[in-house]
């Protein structure tokens, strides 16, 4: 464990600057602050603040609530014990006779803790012998133990924790998908702007068609067909402008969101597979389905249709004001009299659609999460002929889901008609206004034509913009869930100045590893130095942590205090996907893709020789059954490997880790789950993939483990022995008693020794 | 399991002690809910340092007063499930957001990670996990105040 102090200058160099004050009456003249800990729990864990804090004589402590503190010299008999349970850590202060006291707090503070905790021991043992507490000039990381640069306070790898929530602009963001299209998107908002231009010219024509032709008409005059067949031409050219126009634009804004889309998607789906096993861990696959599949497109949708009709009609009402004004002002601003009523009421209604989209979305994905259950599961349901609930649950999300509608629709459905009401009521004003100004003789009938004709399509548009708002709803709430999944920072991120290893030896280091799975802590305090070539073996009850050790050596989590090195270099500064090329893996349950043979073994090394591919397989004892099946090594295997036997499934997986050729192996139950015979077959396959590497292997089995050069044995997440087999059973500690219980049953079948050990797992892993 | 009473004491390091129908002793002994939040006070396992369990609590009614006394008193601290009473504020609607709530424990923040650290149970009862681990429990949403729910609805 690495030990750090930095040269005190002050006494409270250690601690937090608002206590100084308070502490400064209370210390002896020379007496300095080792470790600090705020503590906000009270012994009924209830929420209030308290103090510890550790000097090196004494300890002090104001309990919460109280206003004196209390105080301890240092003496001999004291211990300090650290635990934490469901979220809440505790640290309780004894001596040979009673508990002295207690402090809770909830584990944001636990690293102090465990800090104070260390401290302690150290300081007293100093006392006691009189030997100075060793001061180390490096200094560390009190979370992770790695070195920190110099002049730094905070930690590069711990300090990457993120809490801040994205900004809720989230359409706007899409612009990052938009930039590479900026030509495009210009080009067709210049066609936009044209086309528009042009549907506005009909009704400018109206005009002179009244008020030239038809009106002189009525009054006697005949009819100029000069200059009706003028008028009507203008007619056509702009309606065949727009036409062409409109084409051009929807089609080069619809491919370019087209591919907006489809960036969007494979980008979310890139940053998903970065993703740590926890993020996976914590996610259902239909969400993760909806979220990519679904909500993507909608974005898509969204942009190609309606932010496009949108903006034309935005442009179109614009233009359109433009115009009526400079026909007449007043007559112009009666029109427009219902706009800001309408802005108002779309205003209104844009909160309420908004959190009722977000919410529909969720209940969404809750119908897909019941199939995305059910149907990987089907035997299971099948066998225990559960079909009726999985058919009431999916019944049950899918009411969740119309009630959530409903909720939504009464506001929406009220929304459109309001809209429809104002515009009539619009009409009916410029009607009323028009007629007047025409009996005043202050505009002709053609004026007010055109602008019956104008208004009745802006109104039309005005309808179709205030449904921008439930889509915009829609797709910004498509949107954020995407950002989500794009904002999640990896909880195993690449280093930001990475390291390289182009030659690994394997040698790994564990320094005082200890992972966190929500508030259950999976393992603590794990210490352990592998040689390169080594062979380990990880022995311990289920639920002991030996695969969670294993799963944070391939850095499928980071650990959550303590660090791992790989020839001395920590495995968090590596790029994760450089690291990972140097570890091979053989898993109980070997995933085979769909593909052929050939292709799972070379899954790992896509461009490996067919002669690389048969060696492996042939190392791997799986060439000989590989060459019974009809098609060889070109045969298809399914995602589950039908029609494999498990034996030869786990044969492929480990022609596949062969293949890479790892510096690193880890055999996590490889062969668990086949039978004696098989498992000599897979033995011998694995014999030669262990050669020469450093190997971990976890076995139930202890006699899989006979050519391992040291057994680790794990216990509630701690290493509680080490060494050879003959050394561990001569201990006849934890190590013989599971010899002897798996001795007892050697001639039992295998599914009662599995059972056996299975019952012999602890029921409470954590138990201080 | 055993169906006599257990014979629990408190130490002075103010851990539980166990004496066994058999005479032995066990020291540190922890009692466990088996259904924390379906049925609290039926299923009471205690379990003995090592994670074996040594007894077995049916009912927490049917035990002497002293004897589940003591039990409740140690299930009291350990047990951190703060009830939440009323959401005061959230930092953001989207996630991670940092929460300020009154729980029956105190003022306090905290913040959720993903909207699937709320957890429903059944149909009134929320579980919501915040980033180092802590579960606040939110036991009738309906009688949250409006405000609250409001609030609670935007995650939901």
């Amino acid at each position: 464990m690495t030990r750090t102090r930095h040269s005190l200058p002050s006494p409270f160099a250690n601690a937090p600057d608002v206590w100084q004050a308070e502490l400064a009456p209370l210390l002896a003249r020379d007496e300095q602050v080792v470790a600090t800990l705020e503590t906000d729990l009270d012994v009924h864990l209830a929420f209030s603040p308290g103090q510890v804090v550790l000097t090196d004589r004494r300890l002090l402590a104001r309990s919460p609530g109280d206003e004196d503190w209390a105080v301890w010299p240092l003496r001999p008999g004291l211990s300090l014990q650290h635990h934490d349970h469901a979220g809440v850590g505790t640290l309780e202060l004894h001596d040979a006779i009673s508990r002295l006291a207690c402090w809770r707090f909830t584990l944001a503070h636990n690293v102090a803790a465990l800090r104070l905790h260390d401290r302690f021991a150290e300081h007293l043992a100093a006392r006691l012998t009189g030997q100075p507490v060793e001061p180390l000039d490096e200094a560390a990381c009190p979370t992770c133990k790695a070195p920190l640069p110099p002049d730094q306070e905070e930690c590069p790898i711990c300090s990457r924790e993120l809490h801040e929530a994205p900004s809720t602009w989230t359409l706007f963001r899409l612009w990052r998908f938009a930039r590479p299209y900026r030509n495009q998107l210009l080009a067709g908002f210049l066609l936009t702007l044209a086309s528009t231009g042009a549907t506005l010219v009909p009704p400018y024509l109206t005009m002179p068609l009244m008020d030239k032709v038809l009106i002189p008409y009525q009054e006697g005059h005949p009819i100029d067909t000069g200059v009706v067949a003028l008028l009507l031409l203008g007619l056509l050219a702009s309606a065949l402008l727009a036409w062409s126009l409109g084409w051009a634009r929807t089609y080069i804004l619809a491919l370019v969101s087209e591919r907006i889309g489809a960036d969007l998607r494979t980008t979310t789906y890139e940053h998903l597979l970065q993703l740590s096993l926890e993020y996976f861990g914590g996610k259902r696959t239909g969400d993760l389905m909806t979220r990519i599949g679904s909500e993507t497109d909608r974005i898509c949708v969204f942009l190609s249709l309606h932010l496009l009709d949108f903006f034309t009609d935005v442009l179109m009402i614009g233009m359109t004001a433009l115009i009526l004004f400079s026909i007449n002002p007043a007559l112009a601003l009666v029109t427009l009299l219902p706009l800001p009523f309408i802005a108002w009421m779309i205003h209104l209604v844009r909160d309420r659609l908004r959190t009722g989209f977000e919410k529909i979305d969720r209940v969404w994905s809750e119908v897909t999460n019941v199939l995305a259950d059910t149907i990987p599961g089907i035997r299971v349901v099948k066998a225990f002929a559960q079909e009726k609930r999985e058919a009431q649950r999916f019944r049950e999300a899918n009411r969740h889901n119309l009630a959530v509608n409903d909720r939504i629709n009464k506001t929406w459905s009220l929304f459109s008609p309001s809209v429809t009401l104002l515009t009539e009521i619009g009409l009916l004003v410029v009607w009323a206004f028009g007629i007047w100004q025409v009996a005043h003789d202050q505009i002709t009938v053609g004026v007010l034509t055109a602008f019956l004709a104008y208004i009745s399509r802006f109104y039309s548009r005005l309808d179709s913009m205030s449904r921008i708002v439930s889509v915009t709803q829609k797709a910004a709430a498509g949107a954020k869930r995407i950002f989500d999944i794009l904002d999640h920072v990896s909880s195993v991120p690449e280093p930001t100045k990475p390291q390289h290893l182009d030659k690994v030896q394997g040698r790994i280091e564990i320094r005082d590893a200890a992972f966190r799975y929500g508030n259950r802590g999976v393992i603590r305090g794990v210490n352990l130095a592998i040689q390169p070539g080594e062979m380990i073996g990880l022995v311990g009850h289920s639920g002991s942590g030996k695969s969670t050790l294993v799963n944070l050596i391939c850095r499928f989590y980071d650990v959550t205090e303590g660090a791992i090195h790989v020839d001395g270099i920590d495995i968090r500064s590596l790029p994760v996907a450089d690291y990972r090329r140097h570890i091979g893996l053989v898993l109980q349950e070997p995933f085979l893709f769909f593909g052929t043979i050939a292709e799972n073994i070379a899954y790992g090394k896509p461009d490996a020789s067919r002669a690389e591919i048969v060696a492996a397989a042939r190392a791997a004892h799986a060439h000989e059954f590989i060459l019974r099946l009809p098609q060889g090594y070109d045969s298809l295997v399914g995602e589950r490997g039908q029609g494999l036997s498990g034996g030869e499934r786990q044969r492929i997986s480990i022609a596949r880790a062969l293949l890479i050729d790892p510096r690193i192996l880890i055999l996590d139950e490889a062969t668990s789950s086949v039978d004696t015979e098989t498992e000599k077959e897979i033995q011998k396959a694995l014999d030669n993939l262990v050669r020469g590497r450093t190997t971990l292997a976890i076995a139930h089995r202890l006699s899989t483990l006979r050519r391992a050069d040291r057994l680790v044995v794990m216990d509630r997440g701690q290493i509680v022995e080490v060494g050879n087999h003959d050394d561990l059973m001569a201990r006849e500690g934890h190590y013989y008693r599971l010899y002897q219980a798996q001795a007892r049953n050697v001639d039992t079948d295998l599914d009662e020794q599995l059972a056996a050990s299975a019952e012999a797992k602890p029921p409470l892993k954590n138990a201080p | 399991m055993t169906t006599a009473p257990p014979q629990l004491t408190r130490d002075p390091h103010g851990r539980l002690q166990l004496t066994a129908a058999d005479g032995s002793v066990h020291e540190g002994v922890v009692p466990v809910r088996a259904f924390p939040i379906a049925a609290p006070t039926e299923g009471i396992a205690l379990v003995g340092e090592d994670g074996h369990e040594l007894a077995w609590i049916d009912r927490l009614d049917v035990l002497p007063e002293a004897t589940r006394q003591l039990v409740e008193d140690e299930l009291a601290s350990r047990e951190f499930v703060p009830e939440i009473r009323r959401l005061r504020q959230v930092s953001t609607f989207a996630i991670p957001s940092t929460w300020e709530v009154e729980t029956d424990r105190g003022e306090t923040r905290f913040v959720l990670k993903g909207e699937e650290d709320i957890r429903r149970l059944g149909a009134a009862t929320l579980l919501i996990g915040d980033s180092h681990g802590v579960q606040y429990l939110i036991r009738d949403l309906f009688s949250l105040d409006k405000t609250s729910r409001r609030l609670l609805d935007r995650f939901m």
